[in-house]
Formats: structure tokens, sequence, C-alpha cells
């Protein structure tokens, strides 16, 4: 475990190295028992394997060099940060912790309880200082996406430098106007930190490096989602590849995740899948799951489910376009490129949001699914709202749906499994009856 | 003989079948630890051709008797359909959960609801308010219709309706208007969970310890303007679909 070998690097981070190395054995632990123990995973997963666990020890020391050079590390929580230009800096760009029960009493002491909870897991990993992410985060930055983010980064602001992009909820022509201001000035943030100017073929470069990335997380979302017969990987492993892209450089993340999908590639056509025949293939929609939040992961593929696509933030909305870099000569060519792909993202913050049931209904006919899980975490009331016009919008075309609305505590995993369970075999009696009815007919 | 064991959040229901599907045994148990072991004691000298369990802590008996196991929204189906083979629609409301499942006519079931973790508008919610109106659950179940006011809790939270029963208590309203009040949150919330499958459904049974909540069922049958029929042993139907599943994957 890289957290003991590093130890006086995170000590000068400030981390609270005793409780952080046991929060990571723990973690490793629960990372063994959940996705290390699952038969036949692909050779490939061995380097996710050691990243996990140096995820918090050496990943953060690779960091913490380019640091010293004058080169931007900013934590972020959402997809709405332009990582291209980090990236662009030499610097780079992070998800910070989020997504664990544990820190979140410790945020409870200065944020109300009936609020989401990767945003009192995050403030609280900040009040323990148990994210090395975070305390190696030259600023923290925050957006506006919903209620509870855009308030709390006020009290956050009092332990850690942050600064906020404000992301309209609109998408008229003046607020992408807006939009496009708030990127030109967060490129004078890195330059700040750089203490040099960013030039266009350092941008450029950076489009190209994460363009890459997200064509690799395509290839993998193709091969996890669209062979009917042949799941090649476990949804919980795609999850995990995924959440790591928001912490590894990106250059030999995009390389390992290649490997992994030569890898798939070859099982396809050899026919290995993870899964039985006639395993009911779900997406999951709505809220992002933020590591180790694994929870509805296991309930589905310990029940007889697998699930080939998130559609969430930590998933196909994070890959899903690239930036166009064709004819770009002048830097405001270039931001307005960013802008076209970070508007085309289809968050719930934006209203109205049409565009996101189109793509889901359209997503689930190319992969010819059986079924849909929209999961909400408790108090994000945009996904929340939103979930009543998307699953009107599936049952519409009669596609099985499954809502969830979980926190991250344990408890109601029980309870979860067992709908969980009610809902495949629903699908599974649905998929026979209509099989039994075709053999009939012929 | 076929068993299903239901091991519910509250109580623990036992349900024994012979040859001809008959019901010839059965048994509620409240739920405490150890209960696998509760379960095998009263099992022991019984014979036992197939048991399957289910309920929330299913995988427990699973463990201890190498047993199949199905969730409680397909026993729950299996249970109602074996009580009435024209039920269309099930409302169950447990210890800690409450749960609207659409059937199929032939014992599987084509849609289903469940509360997320919340004990508001659950048979736990009604435990507290009785509990703090001093009052036996067998009388707070029926009192409700001597009610002279429709009070109302507004409350999301089975925590906060508490205190509004308090606040109630402490304005000395009757204990049949307070009744009232807390019948009628839970009904509207599995009103409003239950509506868009009652619309289509005719022959509604209503299962769970809810079920032998005579106002309960008054008031829901009111909101939904259905006739809802409480199941025979309403509290056993989970345990009566499992050992039914049993008996058809015997032969």
């Amino acid at each position: 475990m890289g957290v003991h070998e590093h130890k006086d690097l995170l000590e000068k981070l400030g981390v609270d190295v005793p409780r952080h190395a046991k929060m990571m054995e723990m973690g490793f632990e629960s990372y063994k028992n959940q996705f290390m123990s699952q038969e036949n995973r692909p050779e490939a997963m061995k380097y996710f394997n050691w990243f996990m666990s140096e995820m918090q020890g050496q990943r953060i020391a690779e960091i913490n060099k380019l640091r010293e050079n004058k080169k931007p590390a900013i934590g972020a929580f959402c997809i709405f940060v332009p990582e291209e230009l980090i990236v662009a800096a030499g610097g780079a760009c992070f998800g910070l912790c989020g997504g664990s029960p544990a820190t979140i009493a410790d945020a409870e002491t200065e944020l109300p309880r009936n609020i989401c909870p990767l945003i009192k897991s995050a403030h609280g990993f900040k009040l323990q200082k148990t994210c090395a992410y975070t305390q190696s985060s030259d600023f923290i930055y925050g957006e506006t996406t919903c209620e509870a983010k855009k308030k709390t980064w006020e009290i956050l602001g009092k332990h850690h430098p942050v600064k906020v992009m404000n992301i309209p909820h609109m998408k008229r022509e003046k607020d992408l106007k807006l939009w496009k201001e708030e990127l030109v000035e967060f490129k004078e943030h890195l330059e700040e930190i750089t203490e040099e100017k960013l030039s266009l073929e350092q941008m450029k470069e950076g489009v190209k490096i994460v363009n890459a990335k997200r064509e690799a997380l395509q290839r993998l979302d193709r091969l996890r989602s669209m062979n009917p017969d042949i799941i090649p990987i476990s949804g919980k492993d795609g999850l995990f590849i995924t959440q790591m892209g928001f912490l590894d450089d990106p250059i030999r993340y995009t390389q390992k995740v290649n490997e992994l999908c030569d890898e798939l590639e070859k099982r396809v056509e050899d026919k290995i899948s993870v899964f039985e025949k006639q395993t009911p293939r779900l997406m999951v929609l709505g809220t992002p799951f933020a590591p180790p939040n694994w929870k509805l992961h296991t309930a589905v593929e310990t029940s007889g489910g697998a699930i080939v696509n998130e559609e969430s933030c930590i998933g196909h909305r994070y890959y899903k376009d690239n930036v166009d870099l064709d004819n770009v000569q002048d830097e405001d060519t270039l931001m307005q490129k960013l802008l076209d792909k970070y508007s085309a993202v289809d968050c719930a913050c934006f209203t109205p949001n049409a565009p996101r049931i189109d793509k889901v209904l359209k997503m689930y006919k190319d992969r010819k699914l059986d079924g849909v899980i929209y999961y909400t975490l408790s108090f994000c009331h945009t996904y929340n709202v939103e979930a009543h016009l998307v699953t009107q919008a599936l049952e519409n075309e009669g596609i099985p749906c499954l809502v969830i609305e979980s926190d991250y505590s344990p408890e109601d995993a029980g309870q979860i499994k067992t709908r969980v369970e009610a809902f495949l075999e629903s699908i599974s009696f649905k998929n026979k009856a209509k099989q039994f009815k075709q053999n009939q007919e012929k | 003989m076929f068993w299903g064991v239901d091991v519910g959040s509250t109580y623990t229901k036992i349900c024994g079948l012979d040859e001809n599907r008959n019901i010839i045994d059965t048994q509620v148990i409240p739920t405490i630890v150890n209960q696998d072991e509760i379960v095998k004691d009263y099992l022991k000298g019984k014979q036992i051709k197939m048991l399957v369990s289910t309920g929330y802590g299913r995988h427990m008996i699973e463990e201890v008797f190498s047993c199949p196991v199905i969730s409680e929204i397909n026993a729950h189906a299996k249970g109602a359909y074996n009580f009435l083979n024209s039920s269309d629609m099930v409302i169950d409301l447990g210890g800690q959960d409450s749960k609207i499942i659409k059937l199929d006519l032939s014992g599987g079931f084509t849609d289903f609801k469940m509360n997320d973790k919340c004990a508001a508008g659950t048979g736990r919610f009604l435990e507290i308010a009785s509990n703090r109106m001093g009052l036996k659950m067998q009388e707070f179940s029926k009192i409700g219709f001597e009610a002279t006011k429709e009070l109302s809790i507004s409350s999301m939270c089975a925590v906060f309706a508490e205190s509004e029963v308090i606040s109630l208590i402490a304005k000395k309203e009757s204990a049949a208007n307070i009744c009232y009040a807390v019948h009628d949150s839970i009904a509207s919330r599995l009103a409003s969970m239950a509506k868009k499958f009652a619309i289509n459904s005719e022959n509604i049974i209503f299962t769970g310890g809810g079920a032998l909540n005579p106002f309960l069922i008054h008031l829901l049958s009111k909101k939904l303007q259905k006739n809802i029929q409480p199941a025979k042993h309403p509290q056993l139907i989970g345990a009566i679909g499992a050992a039914c599943a049993g008996y058809e994957v015997f032969d």
C-alpha cells in the first residue's frame, strides 16, 4: 500500500496520516472483497488493481512532483471543469473524494443533514483531512450546478482555496456567452499558478490528450454494451475503470484502457462472457457514483443482472462528446469548440433538458437492453425531479424501469437488493413469455 | 410438506402446505436475533419435502438450510394468487416497508413499487403513534371510525410526524381524531404509490400486518375509490407464496 511509503509527503500535505492509512486499508480490503473475488476478470484489470493500491500513494507523489514545477493541480466535483486546459498547462485535474459515508458525520457539524451525501462526504473529507487529492489541490474548482453545491463552496472556502465556475442553467445565446467567458477566466486562473501564458498549441495538445482518453472510454462502453450475447467485463469493473479516469494520469490511463479493450475485443471474438447467457442487461441513469460507492452495481451483479452502461457523469455523460479541433486557428475558436462540447452535456441542472430523454431512448435501443435503473442520491433534487419525465418517456416505450433513491449508508443494501431481485425476476419473466409467444407463433 | 418461511423486519412467518396445497401449519414469531435457530427449532422433526425462504432475512435461512429463495415481491404475488386467483393487484403494508404489486393473473407479477429507506408510510409509523397514545394496536386500528374532525399530519418523515402527534396530544385533541390523522397520512402515501396500478385493477388484495387494520382499509378504499379486500391470513401471504413456489418446482 502506497500510503505507507509516502508518509512524509502526506504529512507535509496536512493529511491526517494514521486515519487516512486506516481508511485506505479498509477501502482496499473492500475492493479486494468486491472486485478481486470476481471470477474470470480480464488480465488487464491487474493495472487497475495496482492503481487502486496506489491511488492515495504514488499517484499523489506524481501530482506533487508536477506542483514542484509550478504545474496546476486542480480538484473538482463536476465534469464541467475543462480538464483539457489543466492538461494543456502540464498539470493534473482530478475528482475529489466524495463517495464514502465515513466522513459524513464530520460534515454535518457544518452542513445540514438533508442535502446530498456526495457533497457532505466531500466536505467531510476536507474537515477530516483524509483525502490526499483534496490536500494536493492548488484550488478546488466548484461550480453552480445545484443549490447544495454552490452554497457549500462558501463554507468549504473557509478551509481550502476554492474558485467557482458559474454554469448557467439554460442554454440560450446569452447564457452560452457568459459560459464562454467563464472558460476564458478559468484559463487565466491556471496562468496565475504557472506564471506563464497558455499558448494555442499547448491548448490543442491538451485537447488531443483528453480526446484520446474519451475515445478509449467510448471504446470500452461499446465493448461492454454493444454485443447482446457477450459481456466481456463486469459492470462493476467498468464503473471502477471510469471512476479511476478522474484520478489517473490521462496518457497512461488511456494506454491502459486501450490495452484492456484489446483484450476485451479478443474476448468478444472468442465468445468469452463474464455473465451467463440471458442475463438481463441494464443501463443505469441518474446521479454519479463517486468511489467507493459501488452499492448498486454490487446489488445488481450479485442478483443475476449485469450493468452494461452508466449514463451518469461518472459514465457516458463524461466521455460521450469530443472537442472538435478541425480548423481551430485561434484561441477564440478553441474556446468556442470547448464550449460546444461542454454545453452538449445534458446535466439535470439545465432547464429544459429534453435532449437527455432522446439520448436515453436511443442508447437503450442501440444497445438492445432489457431494462433501466434510475438511480438518484437522496436529496439530489435535479435528478430526482427529472426522473418523472424520464421514466414517463421510458414507460411510453414499454421499457422496464426501476427507480431507486439511496444515500451512502449500508443499511438499505438489503432492501435495494430485494427490489433489484424482483425487478430482474419481472424482466426475465417478460423475456421468457415473449420468447414463448414467438415460438408458439412459428 | 412444503414450507415457506418469510423473515420480515418485525415478524417471521412460517407456512406449511400438504400434498394437496392446503395450508395446514402456520406460525407467526417476532423477529429477534438468531432467528435462523428459532426457525430450525420450529421445523425440527417435521417432514420437509421443500423449503423456500423469502423476506428481508431470506439469505440467513438460505445459509442454514441451503434452500432456494425468492424475493418478497414474487412471494406476495404467488400468495395473493393462491388466496384469490383473480387478484390483479396487491397492496402490502409491512413493519418497515410498503409494496404495491401489479399481478399478471397467473401467479406472477408485471410491475411493482416499493418505498425507499424511510419508515414514514409503513407499519412502523402506526406502531410509533399507537405507543405514543398508549393504545393497543387493536384498539388504535378501529377508533378512527369515531373521529369527529378530519385532522391531518403533513410531515413526510416518521420522526417529524411523531412530533405532530405529540403536539396534537398537547392540544387535547381526542384519541379518535388523532388516530384519524395518523391513518390518513399513511393512507395518502399508500394511495399515491398505488394510484397508477389501481386505475386498471378490479381485485385489489391487501396483505401484511396493515391488512389487520379495518380503518386503514376504509380510508384507502375511499382514496382510491376501489374496493380493497384484506387477504385471509394477511401476515402470512409472503410465507404462503414461498411455500407455493416450492410446491410448483417440486414436480
